[in-house]
This record gives structure tokens, sequence and C-alpha cells, in this order.
């Protein structure tokens, strides 16, 4: 029973993270691009939102003690290369890791094709890990350290802030919208 | 050499539509989060797992004796984990909402790339192939992707996710701008 759920677990909450990304959208290479040329912000709007929902939850979660964090190393300049390569992979292929699998699975043979890539490019990782352990991931490494540590800021200013600020993003960007979409007829 | 037409691409042929607020897909997202930390201790993410796989398919290229010793594969070997398993599900559900939707279709190249670089469908693949490289050997130096960095870090407040986020998404905007640019 155990052994069955830590694979059908897993699955489903694969599935539904899949069958959200279609109905977000965020599985259609036109609408990644066009988030980078400012054009379309499906991609933000899902982004922040959860963010914004799910941090709020998992904050929760953690206050009462049924989760802890799970905070990625801040390694400075391997996270700011990393992210710098990722911009110009996500940009080029036109889909980001997770939104590529989705995107496969529902007709797109590029995003296929940009797989056999990434498995290349895993590849090359592990190939060049030694050299980027030594060199890369050791420069101006943090640790575990998550905003408020470091700010002194609490965690529900941070969200109050994110929160507002994302709404009132997004209130800015639909009106936008609307006006364009009046304009166009 | 480039031409320099300015073609208006209707989505002609789309047969189904889906129409969820991105701010609800958003929101189930985020509640999704609550139930991987809360349920399984597991945050979502896609790329570590990715590299698990990858060790498969480096066998027959660099030999299995060379994936056995390679440190970063000691240090993350194949095993059918939650991570893993969590792969094996987003085609599945994509798939399922492809189908029920309407949306399934066939496509070799994209209609924005189409627009800008043409109908050539090896041009298109070339570059998924390329970009498929660099995106995944950055997402595993910066230790996550859009997933495990964008979303599980920043909703965590990590330092080293909204660094990805803000270098990620800066990069982006200057490569777009390049790469869309009206020669």
């Amino acid at each position: 029973m155990t052994s069955l759920m830590s694979i059908a677990g897993p699955i489903l909450m694969g599935a539904v993270f899949g069958y959200l990304l279609q109905q977000g959208k965020v599985t259609s290479c036109n609408v990644i691009e066009n988030q980078f040329r400012l054009r379309d912000f499906t991609v933000l709007k899902v982004m922040g939102t959860a963010i914004v929902v799910g941090g709020i939850g998992v904050l929760l979660l953690v206050d009462t003690g049924n989760t802890k964090y799970y905070v990625k190393d801040a390694n400075m300049l391997a996270v700011a290369l990393g992210a710098a390569l990722f911009g110009v992979g996500m940009v080029v292929y036109g889909y980001c890791p997770g939104t590529a699998l989705g995107a496969i699975a529902s007709g797109s043979v590029h995003a296929a094709v940009g797989a056999f890539g990434m498995i290349a490019g895993a590849i090359l990782y592990a190939l060049s890990f030694d050299w980027v352990k030594a060199h890369i991931l050791n420069v101006w490494a943090l640790g575990k350290v998550r905003l408020p540590d470091i700010t002194g800021v609490p965690d529900g200013v941070w969200f109050a802030a994110l929160a507002i600020g994302a709404g009132a993003f997004f209130v800015w960007v639909e009106a936008s919208e609307a006006k364009a979409k009046r304009a166009q007829g | 050499m480039t031409m320099m037409t300015d073609v208006v691409v209707e989505n002609a042929g789309k047969s189904g539509r889906i129409d969820w607020s991105p701010y609800l897909v958003g929101t189930g997202i985020g509640i999704l989060s609550w139930v991987a930390f809360a349920g399984f201790g597991d945050p979502l993410g896609v790329t570590t797992a990715f590299s698990r796989v990858a060790s498969l398919f480096a066998a027959p290229v660099i030999g299995s004796e060379a994936v056995a010793a390679n440190s970063y594969w000691k240090s993350m070997p194949l095993k059918w984990d939650y991570g893993v398993w969590f792969l094996v599900g987003i085609p599945l559900g994509a798939f399922l909402s492809a189908i029920i939707s309407g949306t399934w279709r066939l496509e070799l190249v994209p209609e924005v790339w189409k627009e800008r670089f043409g109908p050539s469908v090896l041009k298109r693949f070339v570059a998924a192939f390329l970009g498929g490289i660099v995106i995944m050997y950055g997402a595993r130096l910066a230790g996550g992707c859009t997933s495990g960095h964008g979303i599980s870090g920043g909703l965590q407040l990590a330092l080293s996710s909204w660094l990805f986020l803000a270098v990620m998404f800066a990069t982006g905007l200057v490569v777009s701008r390049l790469m869309f640019r009206k020669a």
C-alpha cells in the first residue's frame, strides 16, 4: 500500500501540475515567447499568483509545524550564471523544462526535439561537474538563506508587499489589455 | 536576404479553446504546492529528476562505467523516486487536458517562430535542440528551473530563487528583443 502510494501519489501530483499548465496555456511556445516580448502576460499571471497563494499557505503550514522549508543553496555566482543561460535557452527553445514536458504531450514535436537537447545539456553538466564545483559553485556561497533572514523584514511583510505589488501590476495589465482589445475593435 | 514582410498571422485552425483564467491556474498551482510541501515533503520541481533520468541516456554515449564513476551522478543516481514519477505525471495531465479541451494539435513550427524565421522545420528543430541544451545546463548550474526555483523557491522567499527569477527574466527580455528584432 505504501509502495503503491509512493508511485501513484507523485504521478497524480505531476498529472495535476501538467493539467494546470495546459489549462493555463503556458505549454504554448507562442505564449511563452510573447511573455518575453511583453505582448502576453499569461506566464507572469500564473507564476505570480502561484507564488503568492502558495507562499502564504506554505508559511502557515511551516508556522503550524506541518512542513518545513526546502530552500536551495544560494551559490550566487552559479545561480546568476545558470539563470542567465536559462533565460537564453528559454527564449531560443520557447519552453521551460516543465512546460516542455506538457507541450510534448499536447502535440508539440519541436518540444520533443528540444527535450533531447535537454538530455544532452544534463549530460554536459554532469561531465563538467567537477570543474564547476571547484570553480563556480563555491563562489559567494551563502547557504540556504531566505530573504526574511538576510533583511530582517518578517515573512508577513514580504507577502503583504508581494500580494499588493502583484495585485496592482495585474490590475494595470488587465486594464492595458482591455484597452488594446477595444482599440482593435 | 531577410524578408521584410510583416505577416499578421491569425490563429486559424485552432479547434478547441480553453477559457480558464491564468489566476485560477496560478491559484491551483499554489494549492498544489501546499500538498507538495505538507503531504509529500517534496516541493514541485522538474530538472533534478530530469538529470537523474538523463544518466540512462548517458550510458550508451559515454559508457556505463563513466556514468558510474561520475561524481555528479554519484550524488544524484538514477532512482525511481518522487521527482521522477512526478515527471511521468506531467505529460499525462497535459495530455488529458489537451484531449478534453480539444487543444491537442501537432505543432512542428510555432506561429511566433514562423512569423520571424519562416516555416523551415529543420531550422526550428535545430534551435529547439540547442535551446534545450542551454536551458538544462543553466538549470543544473542554478540548481533549479521555473518550477523548482521560480515557483517553489520563490514562494519560500529563498534568496537563490529570487536571484534566479530576476536574472532569468532580465536575460530573457534582452535575448528576445535581439532575436525578434526586425532585421
